[in-house]
């Protein structure tokens, strides 16, 4: 993997900030967009851009062949069985609204159980509390060693026959801990449970294979993996979104409407109602391929080495603090950490100033910091393009904040 | 912007000043300030009396701003009555929305005047009018309490 290479394709990692190019540690909110994704979304617009599904003549019928073509790549990227599994949605958070409200909501009842994990962004939490607030099931939390950042396995026996929805992210945004979710979709198969997984941290980062986790739902966002934003994408097993309500009403989700009656479209039509973003699921198209072509182990291997020099360097300044585990070896390319006495958005500030971008607040993930007893945390997260030169600058720098604040020490 | 002009030794000072951070017995008031964006959660405590500010005082977590400017707000306003605190308020914020300028007029803030630099980067001025921002609920509140007394 040639990283100069790599950064070449980015035209935002050449922005100067001072003396030199901007770090851009800020990947698990968003990623940056190679020349290859900026060019297809430049080349269906300038050639091929039309309303799918809609009209017959030539653009209209261009934009639908593109429109369904990259459903197959999106298909073959998470191995689905058809792409009738694929479903287009603006991003995770949307993703899994679709679930809670469209299968939550019409499958649950009073005496079900929803189980979740304590650290879930707010798009897999504040949702699953909807679905219980309405149909009066039972919203109940696995816990996380506060150490480790690994989840309490005694909590799983939380999940018995009563359990009708297990959800949780592969990776976690915050303790970005690398852990197997197999055995825990298992358990939860043999309660009878569906499992939603939020793919939103993993999918950008490593092969995701849905026959292989065989979750029910899988949730992922193309603007953390080098596509544009506003395009995710929704799995789900066949059979269930069968089963499953629309979630929006309108065109090109229809079949016949009369009216007093309407009968839906299949899927994945059925849950994309009105003209979908078109130049997005281009976007994501170039980027899977993009990404696929410089390959996933390559990326893990990088990501890896990485983070273990960060967490390694990290270690050894006073008052940083990493949160959940700070073994380079459990962690996936995402560090949440806090520096003594000093406000996150602070650090932050300090670190800008230097050209340096990571994320501060609680990350979307409320539940996780009062549970952790933080108000608030920094986030440093990795993706392809980062360098062990950058790596080593941002260490130089985190070095200074305490200074920057008024410490001595 | 620099960060000298930002993180001035006047607002690092104010930021680990901790006089006013601390509860009040029996408060008349109290009300709580939270800027979802970054975290910061304030809980602003005020004592009245005949209409004047007898104690405020301040306890929760915040960015390096949000806390200098609480305690800048609270050393400038304990004493005052509540139209004045009130007054004062709405010319800190025309201040960091950058709408008041002048600094003849600027100088009744007195110590928080050094936040005048925030009017310039946009994404902390939600830190910087924090407590005031919880102060003008508080008061508001009370003052809408009155009226429907009266």
């Amino acid at each position: 993997m040639n990283i100069s290479m790599i950064r070449n394709d980015f035209p935002i990692l050449k922005t100067i900030s001072g003396e030199r190019p901007i770090v851009y540690f800020d990947n698990g909110a968003t990623t940056q967009k190679p020349l290859p994704v900026l060019e297809a979304i430049h080349e269906y617009n300038s050639h091929y851009n039309g309303n799918p599904h809609r009209g017959a003549h030539m653009l209209a019928i261009a934009a639908s062949e593109v429109y369904d073509g990259s459903k197959e790549v999106v298909r073959k990227f998470i191995n689905a069985k058809s792409i009738k599994e694929i479903i287009y949605t603006r991003n995770t958070t949307e993703s899994l609204n679709l679930v809670a409200r469209s299968y939550g909501e019409t499958h649950l009842h009073k005496g079900d159980k929803i189980v979740i994990a304590i650290s879930e962004h707010h798009a897999n939490l504040v949702t699953w509390q909807r679905v219980a607030q309405k149909t009066g099931a039972l919203l109940e939390y696995i816990y996380i060693d506060k150490k480790t950042g690994k989840f309490i396995e005694e909590d799983f026996a939380k999940i018995t026959a009563a359990t009708k929805i297990v959800a949780f992210a592969q990776v976690s945004n915050v303790l970005g801990i690398s852990f197997d979710p197999k055995p825990l979709i298992k358990l939860a198969h043999a309660q009878g449970a569906i499992v939603v997984l939020d793919g939103a941290q993993s999918a950008p980062h490593q092969s995701v294979d849905m026959q292989d986790l065989d979750c029910d739902f899988f949730a992922f966002s193309g603007h953390k993996m080098c596509a544009a934003g506003g395009i995710g994408v929704l799995y789900g097993k066949e059979k269930l979104l069968e089963d499953m309500e629309p979630f929006n009403l309108g065109g090109d989700m229809i079949e016949r409407v009369e009216e007093q009656i309407t009968t839906f479209a299949e899927l994945p039509a059925k849950f994309e109602a009105g003209t979908p973003n078109v130049e997005g699921a281009v976007s994501l198209t170039a980027a899977i391929t993009y990404l696929e072509n410089i390959g996933f182990d390559e990326i893990v291997t990088h990501e890896k080495k990485l983070v273990k020099q960060a967490i390694e360097g990290m270690k050894r300044i006073p008052h940083v603090k990493i949160i959940g585990t700070d073994n380079p070896e459990e962690k996936k390319g995402l560090i949440a950490f806090n520096i003594d006495d000093i406000h996150p958005h602070d650090v932050s500030q300090i670190l800008s100033a230097d050209g340096i971008c990571i994320r501060t607040g609680h990350h979307c993930a409320q539940p996780l910091h009062l549970y952790l007893g933080i108000n608030a945390s920094c986030r440093a997260s990795f993706y392809l393009y980062n360098t062990e030169e950058e790596v080593n600058y941002f260490l130089e720098k985190l070095k200074t904040v305490r200074a920057a604040m008024g410490y001595s020490d | 912007m620099e960060l000298d002009k930002l993180y001035t030794d006047l607002i690092l000072q104010y930021n680990k000043d901790m006089t006013n951070k601390r509860e009040i017995s029996c408060p008349a008031l109290s009300e709580q300030g939270h800027n979802a964006s970054c975290g910061d959660d304030i809980t602003l405590q005020i004592k009245l009396k005949k209409g004047v500010i007898e104690d405020m005082a301040y306890t929760g977590t915040g960015c390096a701003i949000s806390q200098a400017s609480t305690a800048m707000m609270i050393e400038l306003l304990a004493g005052r009555t509540v139209e004045d605190a009130l007054r004062l308020v709405h010319l800190f914020r025309d201040m960091i929305l950058g709408k008041v300028t002048d600094e003849k007029q600027l100088e009744e803030l007195e110590a928080a005047v050094a936040l005048k630099n925030i009017s310039k980067l946009p994404v902390r001025v939600k830190c910087a009018v924090l407590g005031w921002h919880t102060l003008e609920v508080a008061l508001e509140k009370e003052l809408e309490k009155q009226k429907a007394k009266a």
